[in-house]
């Protein structure tokens, strides 16, 4: 231990270092009874991202998390968190990390805040003259304040899960591991969830966050990575993983059947009408002659847009599968 | 000798060690995870209640024996033979109760509360999934594990305190209180007597720290708190069975609970020790082997609930 301890590196909070802060290499975890949960993952996560981690239930999400976090011993392979292996350098590494891992777990007869203060007491890194104070801090962080009184097993889920957030942000972190954040809360949670991921970020924190919700990881992330089956399938910017897949031209018109046939023959591919809408994929002219065609043939164009690729397109581009729970 | 300068902190916080009073060393305990622990412990309902029926061992039989003999008889018949130990005494002097409520709680009630407690203690947070919070906190397995054996032992302690001081207030509110005669026959001072109580008492919490750490090692074992605290007391059971089929005597020296009973010999004059130490090795080969064999599972296994 003395010697991953020497080893700490001593960065800003920034958190702006070129070290990835999460970096595994043929990470592989069989379980006992020969299941292959992950199978040879190689995840970069680089400091400062908001990185998303993408998979369907069963995908090996979990297992990937609790690998990094030292609660599972990988069968082969490394992972190193904040530059150090883990799991030998948990004592060093574990109090930079917040974590929510596979939603929250609370002593159901304990005070919301003394939920709190038991993880805080489990750090021993954290100072006990302060503790009240970051208790107090981490409960307003999360809208907890008027319940922190209440017995824990009278909260709901949405108050469970922010009482959990509030348990990975009782410190200052380098990394914070979201496993599903947004699991039961109420569109505003979701939403107060998403501003606080982007607040945290915009503060130096890398965060990684896992879900199974496409749009979720879309709306905030800088960075996202695909599994499936307990492989990687990709990894990368969000903006590089949507661009593999195209866009779709879209034309709103009442004239939709005269609007396909000028599409048509401007080249425009795999044409769908729907309601006042012509659907297909961008020629590779300009879409400024396309727009004179439809107008000189006298369709009423209503609008003429070229539809970012989503996330899930370019998934469903890259698994040509569904969101399925794997097998 | 240099003492931190407040107003200068140190580039390094190991430098900055600040003088400690009794007071913030207190404050620091409770805010210690074992402090937690052990608050944690004690505002459970179900310790509480534990904790309550221990206490109420002593009550019973001490209004069983006022009601026994409120026509001036003595109790048991025959003046003993019959009941737990030292329960025909009772009726001339209330700390003999200490010493019955001891003797009636040790085969079971004690033993039992102390393996749902030790027996709850990882499985139950396995269960409730808090166990990966506070790994990632991060607790350490080791310092957990011992944490939690700490907290055992201090229950043990508690639980053995909580008959003794019940059946004292019972025995002093429904018997005279005075010297008392020994197994051996002399008789001593009723201080000195106290003092053989709380010595008793201790013994008794020693006899359980076997228990204590069976039913941690168990607790390693299963996410599940219920299963754990059953195959403990399952464990325990089984034990005092085969402490009573003749035919395996020479297996019996080495059962947890094969000395239970010897703390009878501090009531002697001079006190015979040998079966008292024999009592004490045995628990301490127990803790040693069960508590290796709950840090080796512990601290190597994967903790998936």
């Amino acid at each position: 231990m003395g010697e991953v301890s020497a080893t700490e590196p001593e960065q800003g909070g920034t958190g702006a270092g070129d070290e990835p802060v999460i970096a595994t290499r043929a990470l592989t975890k069989r379980y006992r009874g020969g299941q292959l949960a992950v199978d040879g993952l190689d995840l970069t996560v680089p400091a400062g991202s908001v990185f998303g981690f993408l998979g369907p239930n069963g995908s090996g999400k979990t297992t990937t998390i609790r690998m990094l976090m030292g609660l599972i011993e990988p069968t082969s392979g490394t992972a190193r968190v904040l530059g150090q292996p883990m799991p030998r350098a948990t004592r060093a590494v574990l109090p930079h990390v917040g974590a929510l891992i596979e939603g929250p777990a609370l002593y159901g007869f304990l005070s919301g805040r003394d939920n709190l203060v038991r993880y805080d007491s489990a750090d021993p890194a954290a100072d006990p003259r302060t503790r009240r104070a970051r208790v107090a801090a981490a409960l307003d962080r999360v809208g907890l304040t008027a319940a922190a009184g209440k017995k824990a097993k009278a909260y709901s889920l949405g108050m469970k899960q922010r009482l959990g957030l509030a348990a990975a942000l009782l410190q200052p972190r380098r990394l914070l591991v979201l496993d599903e954040p947004t699991n039961g809360l109420d569109p505003q949670g979701m939403r107060e969830i998403r501003t606080l991921v982007r607040e945290l970020a915009s503060d130096g924190t890398t965060v990684f966050l896992s879900s199974h919700l496409l749009d979720e990881i879309e709306q905030v992330c800088t960075h996202a990575a695909v599994m499936a089956q307990g492989r990687l399938i990709t990894q990368g910017p969000v903006a590089e993983l949507s661009a593999g897949a195209r866009g779709r031209l879209a034309v709103t018109t009442p004239d939709t059947a005269e609007a396909a046939r000028v599409l048509k023959e401007q080249g425009v591919g795999d044409v769908v009408v729907t309601d006042d809408r012509v659907t297909g994929e961008p020629p590779d002219r300009d879409l400024a002659e396309v727009t004179a065609a439809l107008v000189t043939a006298g369709v009423r164009v209503r609008g003429l847009t070229v539809e970012r690729a989503s996330l899930e397109d370019a998934f469903v581009a890259l698994t040509g599968e569904g969101f399925d729970v794997a097998g | 000798m240099s003492r931190a300068d407040p107003s200068a902190p140190q580039g390094r916080g190991e430098l900055r060690e600040e003088p400690q009073t009794a007071r913030t060393r207190r404050t620091t305990f409770r805010a210690s995870l074992l402090g937690n622990e052990l608050l944690t412990t004690f505002r459970r309902w179900r310790t509480l209640a534990l904790l309550a029926v221990l206490a109420a061992v002593p009550v019973l039989v001490g209004i069983a024996v006022k009601v026994e003999t409120g026509d001036g008889s003595s109790a048991g018949p025959g003046g003993g033979g019959g009941g737990p130990a030292f329960l025909s005494q009772i009726t001339n002097n209330g700390l003999f109760l200490v010493f019955t409520a001891l003797a009636a709680t040790v085969p079971f009630f004690l033993p039992m509360a102390v393996g749902v407690v030790a027996g709850d203690a990882l499985a139950g947070e396995a269960n409730s999934g808090t166990l990966r919070y506070l790994l990632v906190a991060p607790a350490g397995r080791g310092r957990l594990l011992l944490t939690k054996y700490a907290t055992v032992v201090v229950f043990c302690v508690t639980a053995t305190l909580v008959v003794a001081v019940s059946a004292l207030t019972v025995g002093a509110l429904l018997f005279p209180l005075g010297d008392l005669t020994t197994i051996s026959g002399t008789r001593i001072g009723f201080a000195e007597g106290l003092g053989r109580a709380l010595l008793i008492a201790l013994a008794v919490a020693a006899s359980l720290i076997g228990v204590a750490a069976l039913g941690l090692f168990v607790s390693t074992l299963t996410g599940s708190g219920i299963a754990a605290m059953a195959t403990t007391v399952g464990l325990l059971i089984t034990v005092q069975i085969l402490d009573q089929i003749p035919q395996l005597h020479a297996l019996q020296p080495y059962l947890f609970s094969h000395y239970w009973l010897s703390f009878a010999d501090l009531m002697r004059e001079p006190v015979y020790w040998d079966d008292l130490t024999k009592n004490v090795e045995l628990q301490a080969l127990y803790a040693a082997v069960f508590g290796s064999a709950a840090w080796a599972r512990f601290t190597t296994k994967d903790i998936t609930a």
